[in-house]
């Protein structure tokens, strides 16, 4: 048990940080309702004259909307085939015990540490090898490599934690190996899959670098890239700039708030080390 | 010998049909361009072309022609301090908080979710979001410090230069304390709560509990934590472009290695605008192999670590 003033200690220095943690969300997403006067006349408090201006002038003006789409193709799709890929690859490398599979669950693994930002350079030039550059279609299997050491080493541990006798049943009643990962494994990995999706939804949903190296054309641009560029036209009239800023913000909030638990860790995931 | 082999990839087979669509993406998009870059920086030429090969000359003007020198000095010297900011800062509030939240109180759920809050945030809008709240003169810090009367402490944050790194570093240790929060948590939780009782028993300071059984114990979560705040900060490129540019305003007293690498592997330096991708490779292969040699000595220094428990 905490005694009295430990109690009071942890409370008081928590509530601190709370304050600090939440102060600018709060100030970013209650000035993006008020008129720019207002928000350096009244910069904390609840909007005295509610004007949603912003939001029209980045929704009608800008291609906000168009940015959003892109952005949800973009992430689903890698999402999808981070997901298919990692898994089938991970119930091969979990099951079958040879020196070539350990070479290739190491060689995934060490993907972990380096950044893939690193071979930009080349990246750019084999986008334009393959005419893909300025189009969402540059994106999509730059993440899904990316996505490739997290998702391998998170769900190849988990199904190395499944109880083996499943497997043997059904390879005594003639399954095939795909059907057993159909119609077994994948049905036992969604706890491990959820992780896996949202590690990955926020490095793609937030990513800035791909978007700003490979990426040109009003059409192809995601949030990120337009966050950026219409922030730079807005820098003096701060109503649109925050409402640019919230409207990027507040859909991955409202999921956070729904489901904070499994963001934490999905977020913390690439740290969980035997 | 053919029969050997006609059987072990009907036995096999389908293993590598399974990993196959993983391994080709990861080999074309990953790997390859990372060693293929490599290859580049023993190449100059102007633009998405660098074809003449030119040895090591890339790295040796990194090193010691002044033109180059100064900024890829400089740009080490900020990116090794914006890492330590995170290490000292960042990793201390997360162990202080992680030891507070191990308690048992009510409320510590919600603390918890408001902490780690930041972190969903794209590291764009954050940059973004403090660049307003730190504007000189219409941001909330300096007009609160001016209505609390203390005035001259409101400095233009971003505009000086021995003061914007310090601060863009502190604005991303705000958004990302949560992380170590939560791994110390997860490592302070998992010490058997009779290890502590019987210390409390026997008399042990509360300081003495942290300092000597507590931290001990959750060795391994300290050496995950270091090495995550190295390999991330070592390549943070996002908070400085939005909070100071893709130069590192003020006077490249705030570039990065990623920013620097920007400038010249990919966007070509104002205002010419012709990249140089030898060059840009050059820095790439400088960062990795800092990253491989921390990341080495990181798991040689875990393995002994586990010899002598």
């Amino acid at each position: 048990m905490m005694s009295r003033s430990q109690k009071i200690f942890t409370y008081f220095a928590l509530s601190i940080w709370a304050f600090i943690a939440i102060f600018p969300i709060w100030t970013l997403i209650v000035n993006s309702f008020k008129p720019q006067k207002e928000i350096f006349s009244n910069p904390f408090g609840l909007p005295q004259t509610f004007t949603l201006e912003g939001y029209k002038a980045v929704l009608l003006k800008g291609n906000f909307g168009t940015y959003f789409l892109n952005t949800i193709y973009v992430t689903v799709i890698s999402l999808a085939l981070i997901v298919f890929f990692g898994s089938l690859a991970a119930y091969a490398l979990a099951k079958w015990n040879s020196k070539a599979s350990i070479f290739l669950y190491v060689f995934f693994i060490a993907g972990l540490m380096i950044p893939i930002r690193l071979g930009t350079i080349d990246l750019i030039r084999l986008m334009q090898f393959f005419s893909l550059q300025d189009t969402i279609w540059s994106l999509i299997p730059v993440y899904v490599a990316m996505g490739m050491p997290i998702s391998i080493f998170i769900l190849t541990a988990f199904v190395k934690n499944l109880p083996k006798e499943m497997f043997d049943a059904a390879k005594v009643d003639g399954a095939s190996e795909w059907h057993i990962y159909l119609k077994i494994v994948v049905p036992l990995l969604r706890p491990a899959i959820a992780t896996v999706a949202i590690f990955n939804m926020m490095k793609i949903w937030n990513d800035f670098w791909f978007p700003l190296v490979f990426i040109r054309a009003e059409e192809s641009r995601t949030v990120a890239l337009g966050v950026s560029l219409l922030f730079g036209q807005y820098r003096t009239d701060w109503t649109r700039a925050l409402s640019t800023l919230s409207l990027a913000a507040i859909p991955i909030l409202i999921l956070y708030i729904l489901l904070s638990r499994e963001f934490i860790k999905g977020l913390t995931a690439g740290a969980v080390k035997g | 010998m053919a029969k050997n082999i006609k059987k072990y990839f009907q036995e096999n087979g389908i293993w590598f049909l399974f990993i196959l669509p993983a391994l080709l993406v990861y080999l074309i998009f990953m790997a390859a361009p990372l060693l293929d870059s490599m290859r580049l920086s023993f190449y100059t030429g102007k633009g998405y072309t660098p074809t003449e090969f030119v040895g090591l000359q890339n790295y040796i003007d990194l090193f010691t022609n002044p033109i180059w020198r100064e900024r890829f000095f400089g740009a080490l010297k900020n990116t090794f301090i914006f890492f330590a900011i995170h290490m000292i800062v960042q990793n201390s509030l997360g162990l202080f908080f992680a030891n507070l939240l191990a308690n048992d109180f009510r409320g510590r759920g919600f603390f918890r979710t408001v902490i780690f809050a930041p972190a969903t945030l794209s590291v764009l809008v954050a940059g973004f979001l403090w660049t307003l709240i730190l504007n000189p003169h219409w941001g909330a810090i300096n007009q609160t410090l001016k209505a609390i009367g203390l005035a001259t402490w409101a400095k233009p944050w971003l505009g000086e230069e021995n003061l914007a790194l310090p601060v863009i570093a502190l604005t991303s240790v705000w958004q990302w304390v949560g992380m170590p929060t939560v791994l110390f948590l997860a490592g302070l939780l998992g010490i058997p709560e009779e290890l502590l009782e019987a210390a409390r028993v026997d008399g042990a300071s509360s300081g003495y509990v942290f300092w000597r059984i507590k931290l001990p114990l959750i060795k391994p979560v300290i050496g995950v934590v270091a090495i995550l705040t190295f390999v991330d900060n070592f390549n943070a490129f996002d908070v400085v472009y939005a909070m100071a540019g893709a130069k590192g305003e003020p006077g490249y007293s705030t570039d990065l290695l990623a920013t620097f690498f920007y400038r010249t592997g990919i966007a070509g330096e104002h205002p010419i605008g012709i990249p140089n991708m030898g060059m840009g490779a050059a820095i790439a292969t400088i960062t990795f192999v800092i990253l491989m040699v921390g990341v080495l000595f990181w798991l040689y220094s875990s393995r002994k670590n586990e010899d002598l428990v």
